[in-house]
């Protein structure tokens, strides 16, 4: 085997794993491998895929983004408030993933000008973010606005048959996709991830990537909190809650490694998929929910472990 | 390490590609045993989906409980998901069931409002759901099924007027105006209390369900009341609120009664500090809930709500 196969096969890794448990779940369940439910996966997954998506940029550049749940649901609390007040849905909308997107860059500029670990930076925010959401919705859950273009965003269909949410979370895949792999943005976030201060050195802006992918982040958070809010239809100042490790642990499914510099969306997405694939299928096998935990966990550590595995 | 990836990634591989070429008839097994459960169905072996908010709290743990053991004796397979108090975790979850194609499914909500969609693509699909608990905002339920809590204001009422011996001034603490337990057991204690002719109410306040407001409440409506022989509050936070109130003023012998039995409660009654407290049966709630799926399942009515009655603790 050649180490470009090679390489090929451990890139395909995640997707083989995804494919093993999905057939696995076929056997085991009847109820699996339908177009209705296939297609109720991955309008599920696509929630956490689009915080994964941002998140894989931030892990590229070693980083961690641990506020995005509370962006999530700060802006989701901002875009139901604004429909409220009588604000167009689609400007509302808009305005609450530009919100999302401000958050992103608040956490950019404290870690890359403030020169904090991201880890505690992202800490922080979360921690002020999700009080800031409990403070603007008084701790209650914001429902009442009523309109058809914003229940489409999360409940809709196109051509009747696929999600809304789906085609989203397929046209980010493509937009992050093309710019990791086509253009200079995607070539300077790998540098800065793979070792910033080489990268610095070659006249790569590595503070300006770093602002550039965490706003990035808050943005994509802020649109999984659209897909969320408009499909229960009611704003919830505790949603989010945990999904940063759901996210983080997609991207770690996927490839992408922890340190920084190595990795790709295509992974992200899979992971995604095997995340919401098992607690799909776990859920239609009457699995108890406490042994659900166990299994998750148990699989993304054996994830983890292969791929060290492979760098050896 | 590499001699064993290698092979290991390849079998999985293999495994891949034969089980990719299985794929066609594995989709076709699946549209054959669509008419076999169908039939199951007919022969009465069906299942039911239970959603509960959240499995970290004894309260539902006990009414998951009661589901179970009525399934078992009911023949009925129970499939129980968990929200853990997550709305988007609790819909998602309720879309398995109904591509589980349950029968039926019976739902504790985490949120009233956030569920209603989830519940209407369920009925849109011919599945009846039946709320736990808590009601469903915005949606058609078949059934809800809930603590009696008027029931349990009359209870109390009841054992107060009976330790009084029908005599003597009384306060109520009520619970945050307008909420549904507080207007409940205000409602069942007054039908009780009100019109009879030697108990007095002397007051009459709300504390939010909060014990430091049921203390400083209580603090100020005995500055002028010192004659007080029995209370009751909407919660036991508010009664143990008033306990200390009481107790710091000396007023001994006052017949407190909460609702609730928190285990700080439970253990006031024990030690006599509360007289009594009311109890919800969450065991019944999710035997109640089984029992209507089935009468649904049978092709029976069920009643749109379903009281389930309380019980009272005491020492």
């Amino acid at each position: 085997m050649t180490p470009k196969t090679k390489a090929t096969l451990q890139k395909l890794g995640p997707f083989i794993a995804l494919l093993v448990v999905a057939i696995g779940l076929s056997i085991m369940s009847s109820d699996f491998l339908t177009v209705g439910n296939l297609l109720n996966v991955m309008r599920q997954v696509s929630i956490n895929a689009l915080i994964a998506f941002g998140m894989t940029l931030v892990i590229l550049l070693g980083g961690i983004d641990l506020s995005v749940g509370s962006i999530l649901a700060l802006s989701s609390v901002a875009i139901a408030s604004f429909m409220q007040m009588g604000l167009n849905p689609a400007l509302a909308t808009a305005l609450g993933i530009l919100a999302g997107g401000l958050m992103g860059l608040a956490n950019g500029l404290i870690i890359s000008k403030g020169k904090v670990a991201p880890f505690i930076a992202t800490l922080g925010s979360m921690t002020v973010l999700r009080g800031l959401s409990l403070v603007f919705s008084n701790g209650s859950p914001i429902t009442g606005f009523n309109s058809d273009f914003f229940s489409m965003l999360g409940g809709g269909y196109v051509a009747g048959l696929i999600p809304i949410p789906v085609v989203g979370m397929l046209i980010m895949f493509g937009v992050f996709w093309f710019v990791l792999k086509k253009t200079v943005f995607g070539r300077h976030v790998y540098a800065t991830g793979g070792n910033e201060e080489s990268a610095r050195l070659s006249g790569v802006k590595t503070d300006r990537i770093k602002i550039w992918v965490y706003t990035i982040s808050g943005a994509m958070s802020a649109m999984a909190g659209v897909v969320l809010t408009s499909r229960l239809n009611s704003a919830q100042p505790t949603a989010g809650t945990g999904y940063e490790l759901d996210a983080i642990a997609a991207v770690v499914l996927g490839g992408t490694s922890l340190t920084g510099g190595r990795g790709w969306i295509f992974g992200t997405l899979v992971g995604a998929l095997l995340i919401g694939v098992l607690n799909n299928g776990l859920n239609l096998m009457g699995v108890s929910s406490f042994y659900q935990q166990v299994i998750k966990g148990a699989v993304i550590l054996l994830a983890v472990l292969i791929d060290r595995g492979n760098k050896k | 390490m590499k001699r064993i990836i290698s092979p290991l990634l390849l079998s999985l591989l293999a495994v891949g590609i034969v089980a990719c070429s299985k794929q066609g008839p594995d989709s076709a097994s699946t549209a054959a045993s669509a008419p076999a459960s169908a039939a199951a169905t007919a022969s009465g072996n069906t299942s039911v989906g239970l959603s509960i908010s959240t499995l970290n709290n004894p309260f539902f743990v006990a009414l998951r409980k009661g589901a179970e053991d009525e399934a078992k004796k009911e023949g009925i397979t129970l499939i129980t998901v968990d929200a853990q108090d997550d709305p988007a975790k609790q819909q998602a979850s309720v879309e398995d069931l109904i591509q589980k194609k349950v029968s039926v499914i019976l739902i504790n909500p985490t949120d009233s409002a956030a569920v209603a969609n989830v519940v209407k693509e369920a009925t849109d699909k011919g599945i009846k759901v039946i709320s736990l608990d808590r009601s469903v905002n915005g949606a058609e339920v078949s059934a809800h099924i809930a603590s009696d809590n008027v029931a349990g204001g009359k209870m109390a009422a009841e054992f107060l007027l009976d330790k009084l011996g029908n005599k003597g001034n009384v306060i109520e603490l009520e619970g945050i105006a307008g909420s549904s337990a507080a207007r409940e057991r205000g409602q069942g204690f007054h039908s009780v209390i009100d019109g009879k002719a030697d108990i007095k109410l002397v007051a009459k306040q709300p504390a939010d369900f909060d014990r430091a407001k049921g203390l400083s409440v209580t603090e100020n409506i005995i500055q002028g009341n010192k004659n007080v022989q029995g209370l009751f509050a909407h919660n036991d936070e508010m009664a143990l609120g008033a306990v200390k109130a009481l107790q710091a003023a000396g007023l001994k012998n006052v017949v407190v009664v909460g609702f609730d039995a928190t285990p700080d409660a439970i253990a006031a009654v024990k030690s006599g500090n509360m007289a009594a407290t009311v109890q919800q049966q969450p065991e019944l709630i999710g035997q109640f809930g089984v029992q209507a799926a089935k009468k649904l399942i049978d092709g029976q009515p069920v009643d749109k709500f379903i009281p389930v009655p309380l019980n009272l603790i005491k020492q």
